[in-house]
């Protein structure tokens, strides 16, 4: 057992969870963020200083004249100025005539990588600079002099570290305050989450130094919505808790109490049958230990009866029934040829469902100990029967006698009174049970004393009928 | 003309000339350590060798080997190291700074990186792998027991009103760099043509007077303290401080003046970077910055000494630009644009 427990190491707190949860979604979202940024970065320094490499291309294209049939370049500053805009990165340009000769610049400035005589305009183009990555430009100038015709072709090209730098710039001032933001967004989500869990705290601090045998309710109030729930479930529970204890320990005393008498009374019958001097004495003794025994195996019945009832009003799930099956069940059963042989039970029930919702058991119980009292106490004709009146549904057995003592008449409602059933084969504990399911059920026990007899009712609050 | 003075002047010093591509002009070992730091620079030595020595005295576990070479020929040295066809140098320390330019620009060069070159103001600073480390006019100088006090030229504009004016008295009396022989005269003409409206009437000023283009700095400046010249154009101004003859004036041009700031390059292929990059350091320190401004290779700021307005300063930045004066079509047509105006001199 131990060991499992070691197995199955404490939950994370929340606290971990949402953190790791904000971090991870954090991570994601700033290196989506830098990679987006460093793109658009990249974009936005290459467009910028294409334009000056452009523009330095022009400034020298402009400076190309023909003289003498040959092509001269009077390179300008102003070119080389708008390169130095870019002031760390080393430059190469080259001019070229017609028949690719060099006519001044570096020999070593790459041509464009693949050749497209049809494309005027400016073409850009990534080389390498003495072994380092360089962007270049190259365009074309078209000639058509007398004693020159042709196109000079003008490359430029600058080294990356303004780019570079640039871009990462760019970068930086988008990454940066989403970064502040993050961290921001850390801190009040600990702060948060801190302030929202002080509750959680609060209650797992008072469960922790709960006496294990307190079942009182937590307290509720200032207890947010969510946790609330959880609260008001473990309140019902501890409720519940608290009533089978109680049950437990009303059938234990009960127990004790009722089986006491009739237990004394087998054994001063026994001995009664042991010490008897002759046959006569000795099967009367026997006889009334016989009818003792059989009491006592009745109300043990009961009892267990009773107590299995107070049990499921707790424990089973309350299903959709109808009385009408309860009641025929109770007569299919044939229980009471057994213990009234001889009187007739008759079923009165109409047409329509009578239902409720409940457990089939402790109403069967109900309605087997009423009629059981009807056939013992009263007088035939017994009907037992189920009925709907308005929002109410009935359980009922009717007799012809006089009823329920006035003593336990007026007492009807209340709980199940131990002295009651203090005496064996009483009508009480049958009762008791009754009373239990009624208020398990939310329902009453109704006595009525009419021309036809005296009806005694378990009432519960019908369900709608289902649509 | 230019090559019969030329060949005078070399006879005169002693000096072998024109000739670009030779090897270097002068060595010497300074300091004992056992690190050997190979500099190789367009500096004299002897302006350079005290702040070279102080260094040495700070870091006795370096020497430094260092090689005084002419500009086009370091050029052309380092490229072929560059290009793994010589042994490199540690460091490369050049008056050239248009050839440095391209250096970088070429890949030739690593990175260093430190608090000193990280302060420096960006026209002196490219790519954390060339960076300025003096500041040092170009300037008229004059002889000034020839040339009288009003005749003075203060601007170019004044220059060339003395030219236009007076010819004949200035006639072959003039002098600057030859931009063939060397590198720095290149440089300086190249930037005069950046400012275009005087260049053109400068060239055309020489012309008439009959210039003369000459090598190096020491010639020019001994020629107008002996008087040979009365006025030469576009000299280094530390050289004439270290000079420091007597009757030569310097005029700052009140205009725009010029400033050159020496680049100093540490090779992609130095087998002592780390040394190199200390180097660098103590020439940009505070104490290599005034034993560097003793030797005039940092024109002093004080404006009550210099009279100078700020606005006329043209520092000449170490930034891509610089490449179009090597390039090979530009130089081209300036060199003709260049011969043209000298070759008129000569003809007449």
């Amino acid at each position: 057992m131990a060991e499992r427990i070691a197995v199955h190491p404490q939950g994370r707190s929340l606290l971990t969870r949402v953190l790791r949860a904000v971090i991870l979604l954090l991570l994601v979202g700033g290196v989506l963020a830098a990679a987006t940024s460093w793109f658009s970065g990249r974009r936005a320094a290459r467009e910028s200083y294409d334009r000056l490499l452009l523009g330095a291309a022009s400034d020298i294209a402009e400076s190309i004249r023909i003289q003498n049939g040959e092509a001269m370049v009077d390179l300008p500053v102003s070119a080389f100025e708008l390169l130095a805009q870019a002031p760390d990165d080393r430059v190469s340009y080259a001019v070229r005539g017609p028949d690719e000769s060099l006519i001044t610049g570096f020999d070593d400035a790459p041509r464009p990588p693949t050749e497209r005589p049809r494309l005027t305009g400016p073409r850009f183009f990534d080389a390498t600079m003495q072994g380092e990555k360089a962007r270049f430009v190259e365009i074309s100038r078209r000639f058509a002099e007398r004693d020159f015709s042709g196109e000079v072709r003008v490359t430029v090209g600058q080294t990356l570290r303004a780019r570079d730098a640039m871009t990462a710039q760019l970068m930086l001032e988008a990454v940066l305050p989403m970064g502040l933001a993050g961290i921001a967004l850390l801190v009040a989500s600990v702060l948060i989450i801190r302030s929202a869990m002080r509750p959680l705290e609060a209650i797992a601090d008072g469960l922790a130094t709960r006496d294990p045998y307190d079942l009182t309710p937590m307290p509720t109030e200032n207890v947010p919505r969510e946790v609330a729930v959880i609260l008001e479930a473990m309140n019902r529970f501890m409720a519940r808790l608290d009533r089978q204890f109680d049950a437990m320990r009303n059938l234990i005393s009960d127990s004790a109490h009722q089986l006491r008498t009739p237990v004394a009374a087998i054994r001063v019958q026994a001995e009664t049958a042991l010490d008897a001097e002759d046959d006569a004495c000795r099967d009367a003794a026997l006889d009334r230990l016989v009818r003792r025994t059989r009491s006592l195996g009745t109300l043990l019945d009961q009892m267990l009866s009773r107590a299995l009832v107070i049990h499921r009003n707790d424990s089973a799930p309350r299903q959709r029934l109808d009385l009408r099956e309860v009641a025929l069940d109770i007569v299919d059963s044939r229980d009471h040829e057994a213990i009234a042989p001889g009187i007739e039970v008759s079923l009165v029930i109409g047409e329509d469902a009578v239902e409720v919702l409940a457990d089939a058991f402790s109403l069967t119980e109900a309605g087997r100990n009423l009629l059981s009292n009807a056939l013992k106490h009263g007088a035939p004709p017994v009907r037992i029967g189920a009925d709907r009146d308005g929002g109410e549904a009935r359980l009922w057995v009717e007799d012809a006698g006089p009823g329920l003592p006035p003593e336990l008449d007026g007492r009807l409602g209340e709980r199940f009174q131990r002295s009651a059933a203090s005496r064996e084969d009483s009508a009480g504990i049958g009762l008791s049970i009754v009373t239990a399911v009624a208020e398990a059920f939310d329902g009453r026990i109704e006595a009525r004393r009419g021309a036809e007899g005296f009806r005694i009712s378990l009432v519960l609050p019908a369900a709608e009928p289902e649509t | 003309m230019i090559r019969l003075l030329a060949l005078l002047l070399t006879v005169a010093t002693g000096f072998t000339l024109a000739l670009p591509a030779s090897a270097q002009e002068d060595r010497a070992r300074i300091g004992a350590g056992n690190t050997v730091l190979e500099l190789r620079s367009t500096t004299d030595v002897a302006i350079i060798r005290p702040a070279l020595e102080a260094f040495v005295g700070q870091n006795p576990q370096l020497s430094i080997e260092y090689e005084q070479w002419g500009s086009n020929a370091l050029y052309a040295d380092s490229l072929a190291a560059c290009a793994g066809e010589e042994p490199s140098a540690d460091a490369v320390f050049s008056s050239a700074v248009h050839q440095m330019v391209a250096l970088v620009n070429g890949a030739c060069a690593q990175d260093y990186q430190s608090e000193a070159t990280l302060a420096l103001p960006s026209a002196r600073r490219w790519r954390n792998q060339l960076w300025g480390v003096t500041e040092e006019p170009a300037v008229i100088i004059y002889n000034s027991a020839l040339l009288a006090e009003e005749n003075v030229p203060r601007t170019r504009f004044a220059l060339l009103d003395l030219m236009r004016n007076t010819p004949l008295s200035l006639a072959g009396r003039i002098a600057t760099y030859d931009i063939e022989a060397s590198g720095l005269g290149y440089l300086f003409a190249y930037n005069d043509s950046l400012e275009a409206t005087t260049f053109g009437a400068m060239l055309e000023g020489f012309a008439r007077t009959q210039a003369v283009a000459t090598c190096c700095s020491a010639e020019i400046i001994g020629a107008v303290a002996e008087g040979r010249f009365l006025l030469a154009y576009n000299v280094l101004g530390s050289y004439v401080a270290n000079a420091a003859p007597a009757d030569v004036g310097v005029i700052l041009p009140e205009d725009y003046t010029l400033f050159l700031t020496r680049g100093y390059m540490i090779p992609r292929q130095a087998r002592q970077p780390q040394a190199a990059g200390r180097l660098l350091d103590f020439l940009l320190s505070t104490q290599g910055q005034t034993i560097l401004r003793r030797a005039g290779l940092i024109y002093a700021q004080d404006p009550e000494e210099t009279a100078l307005l700020p606005s006329a300063r043209r520092a000449i930045a170490l930034a891509p630009p610089l490449l179009v004066a090597l390039d090979r079509s530009k130089s081209a047509q300036f060199r003709t644009l260049w011969r043209t105006a000298f070759a008129a001199i000569a003809l007449p």
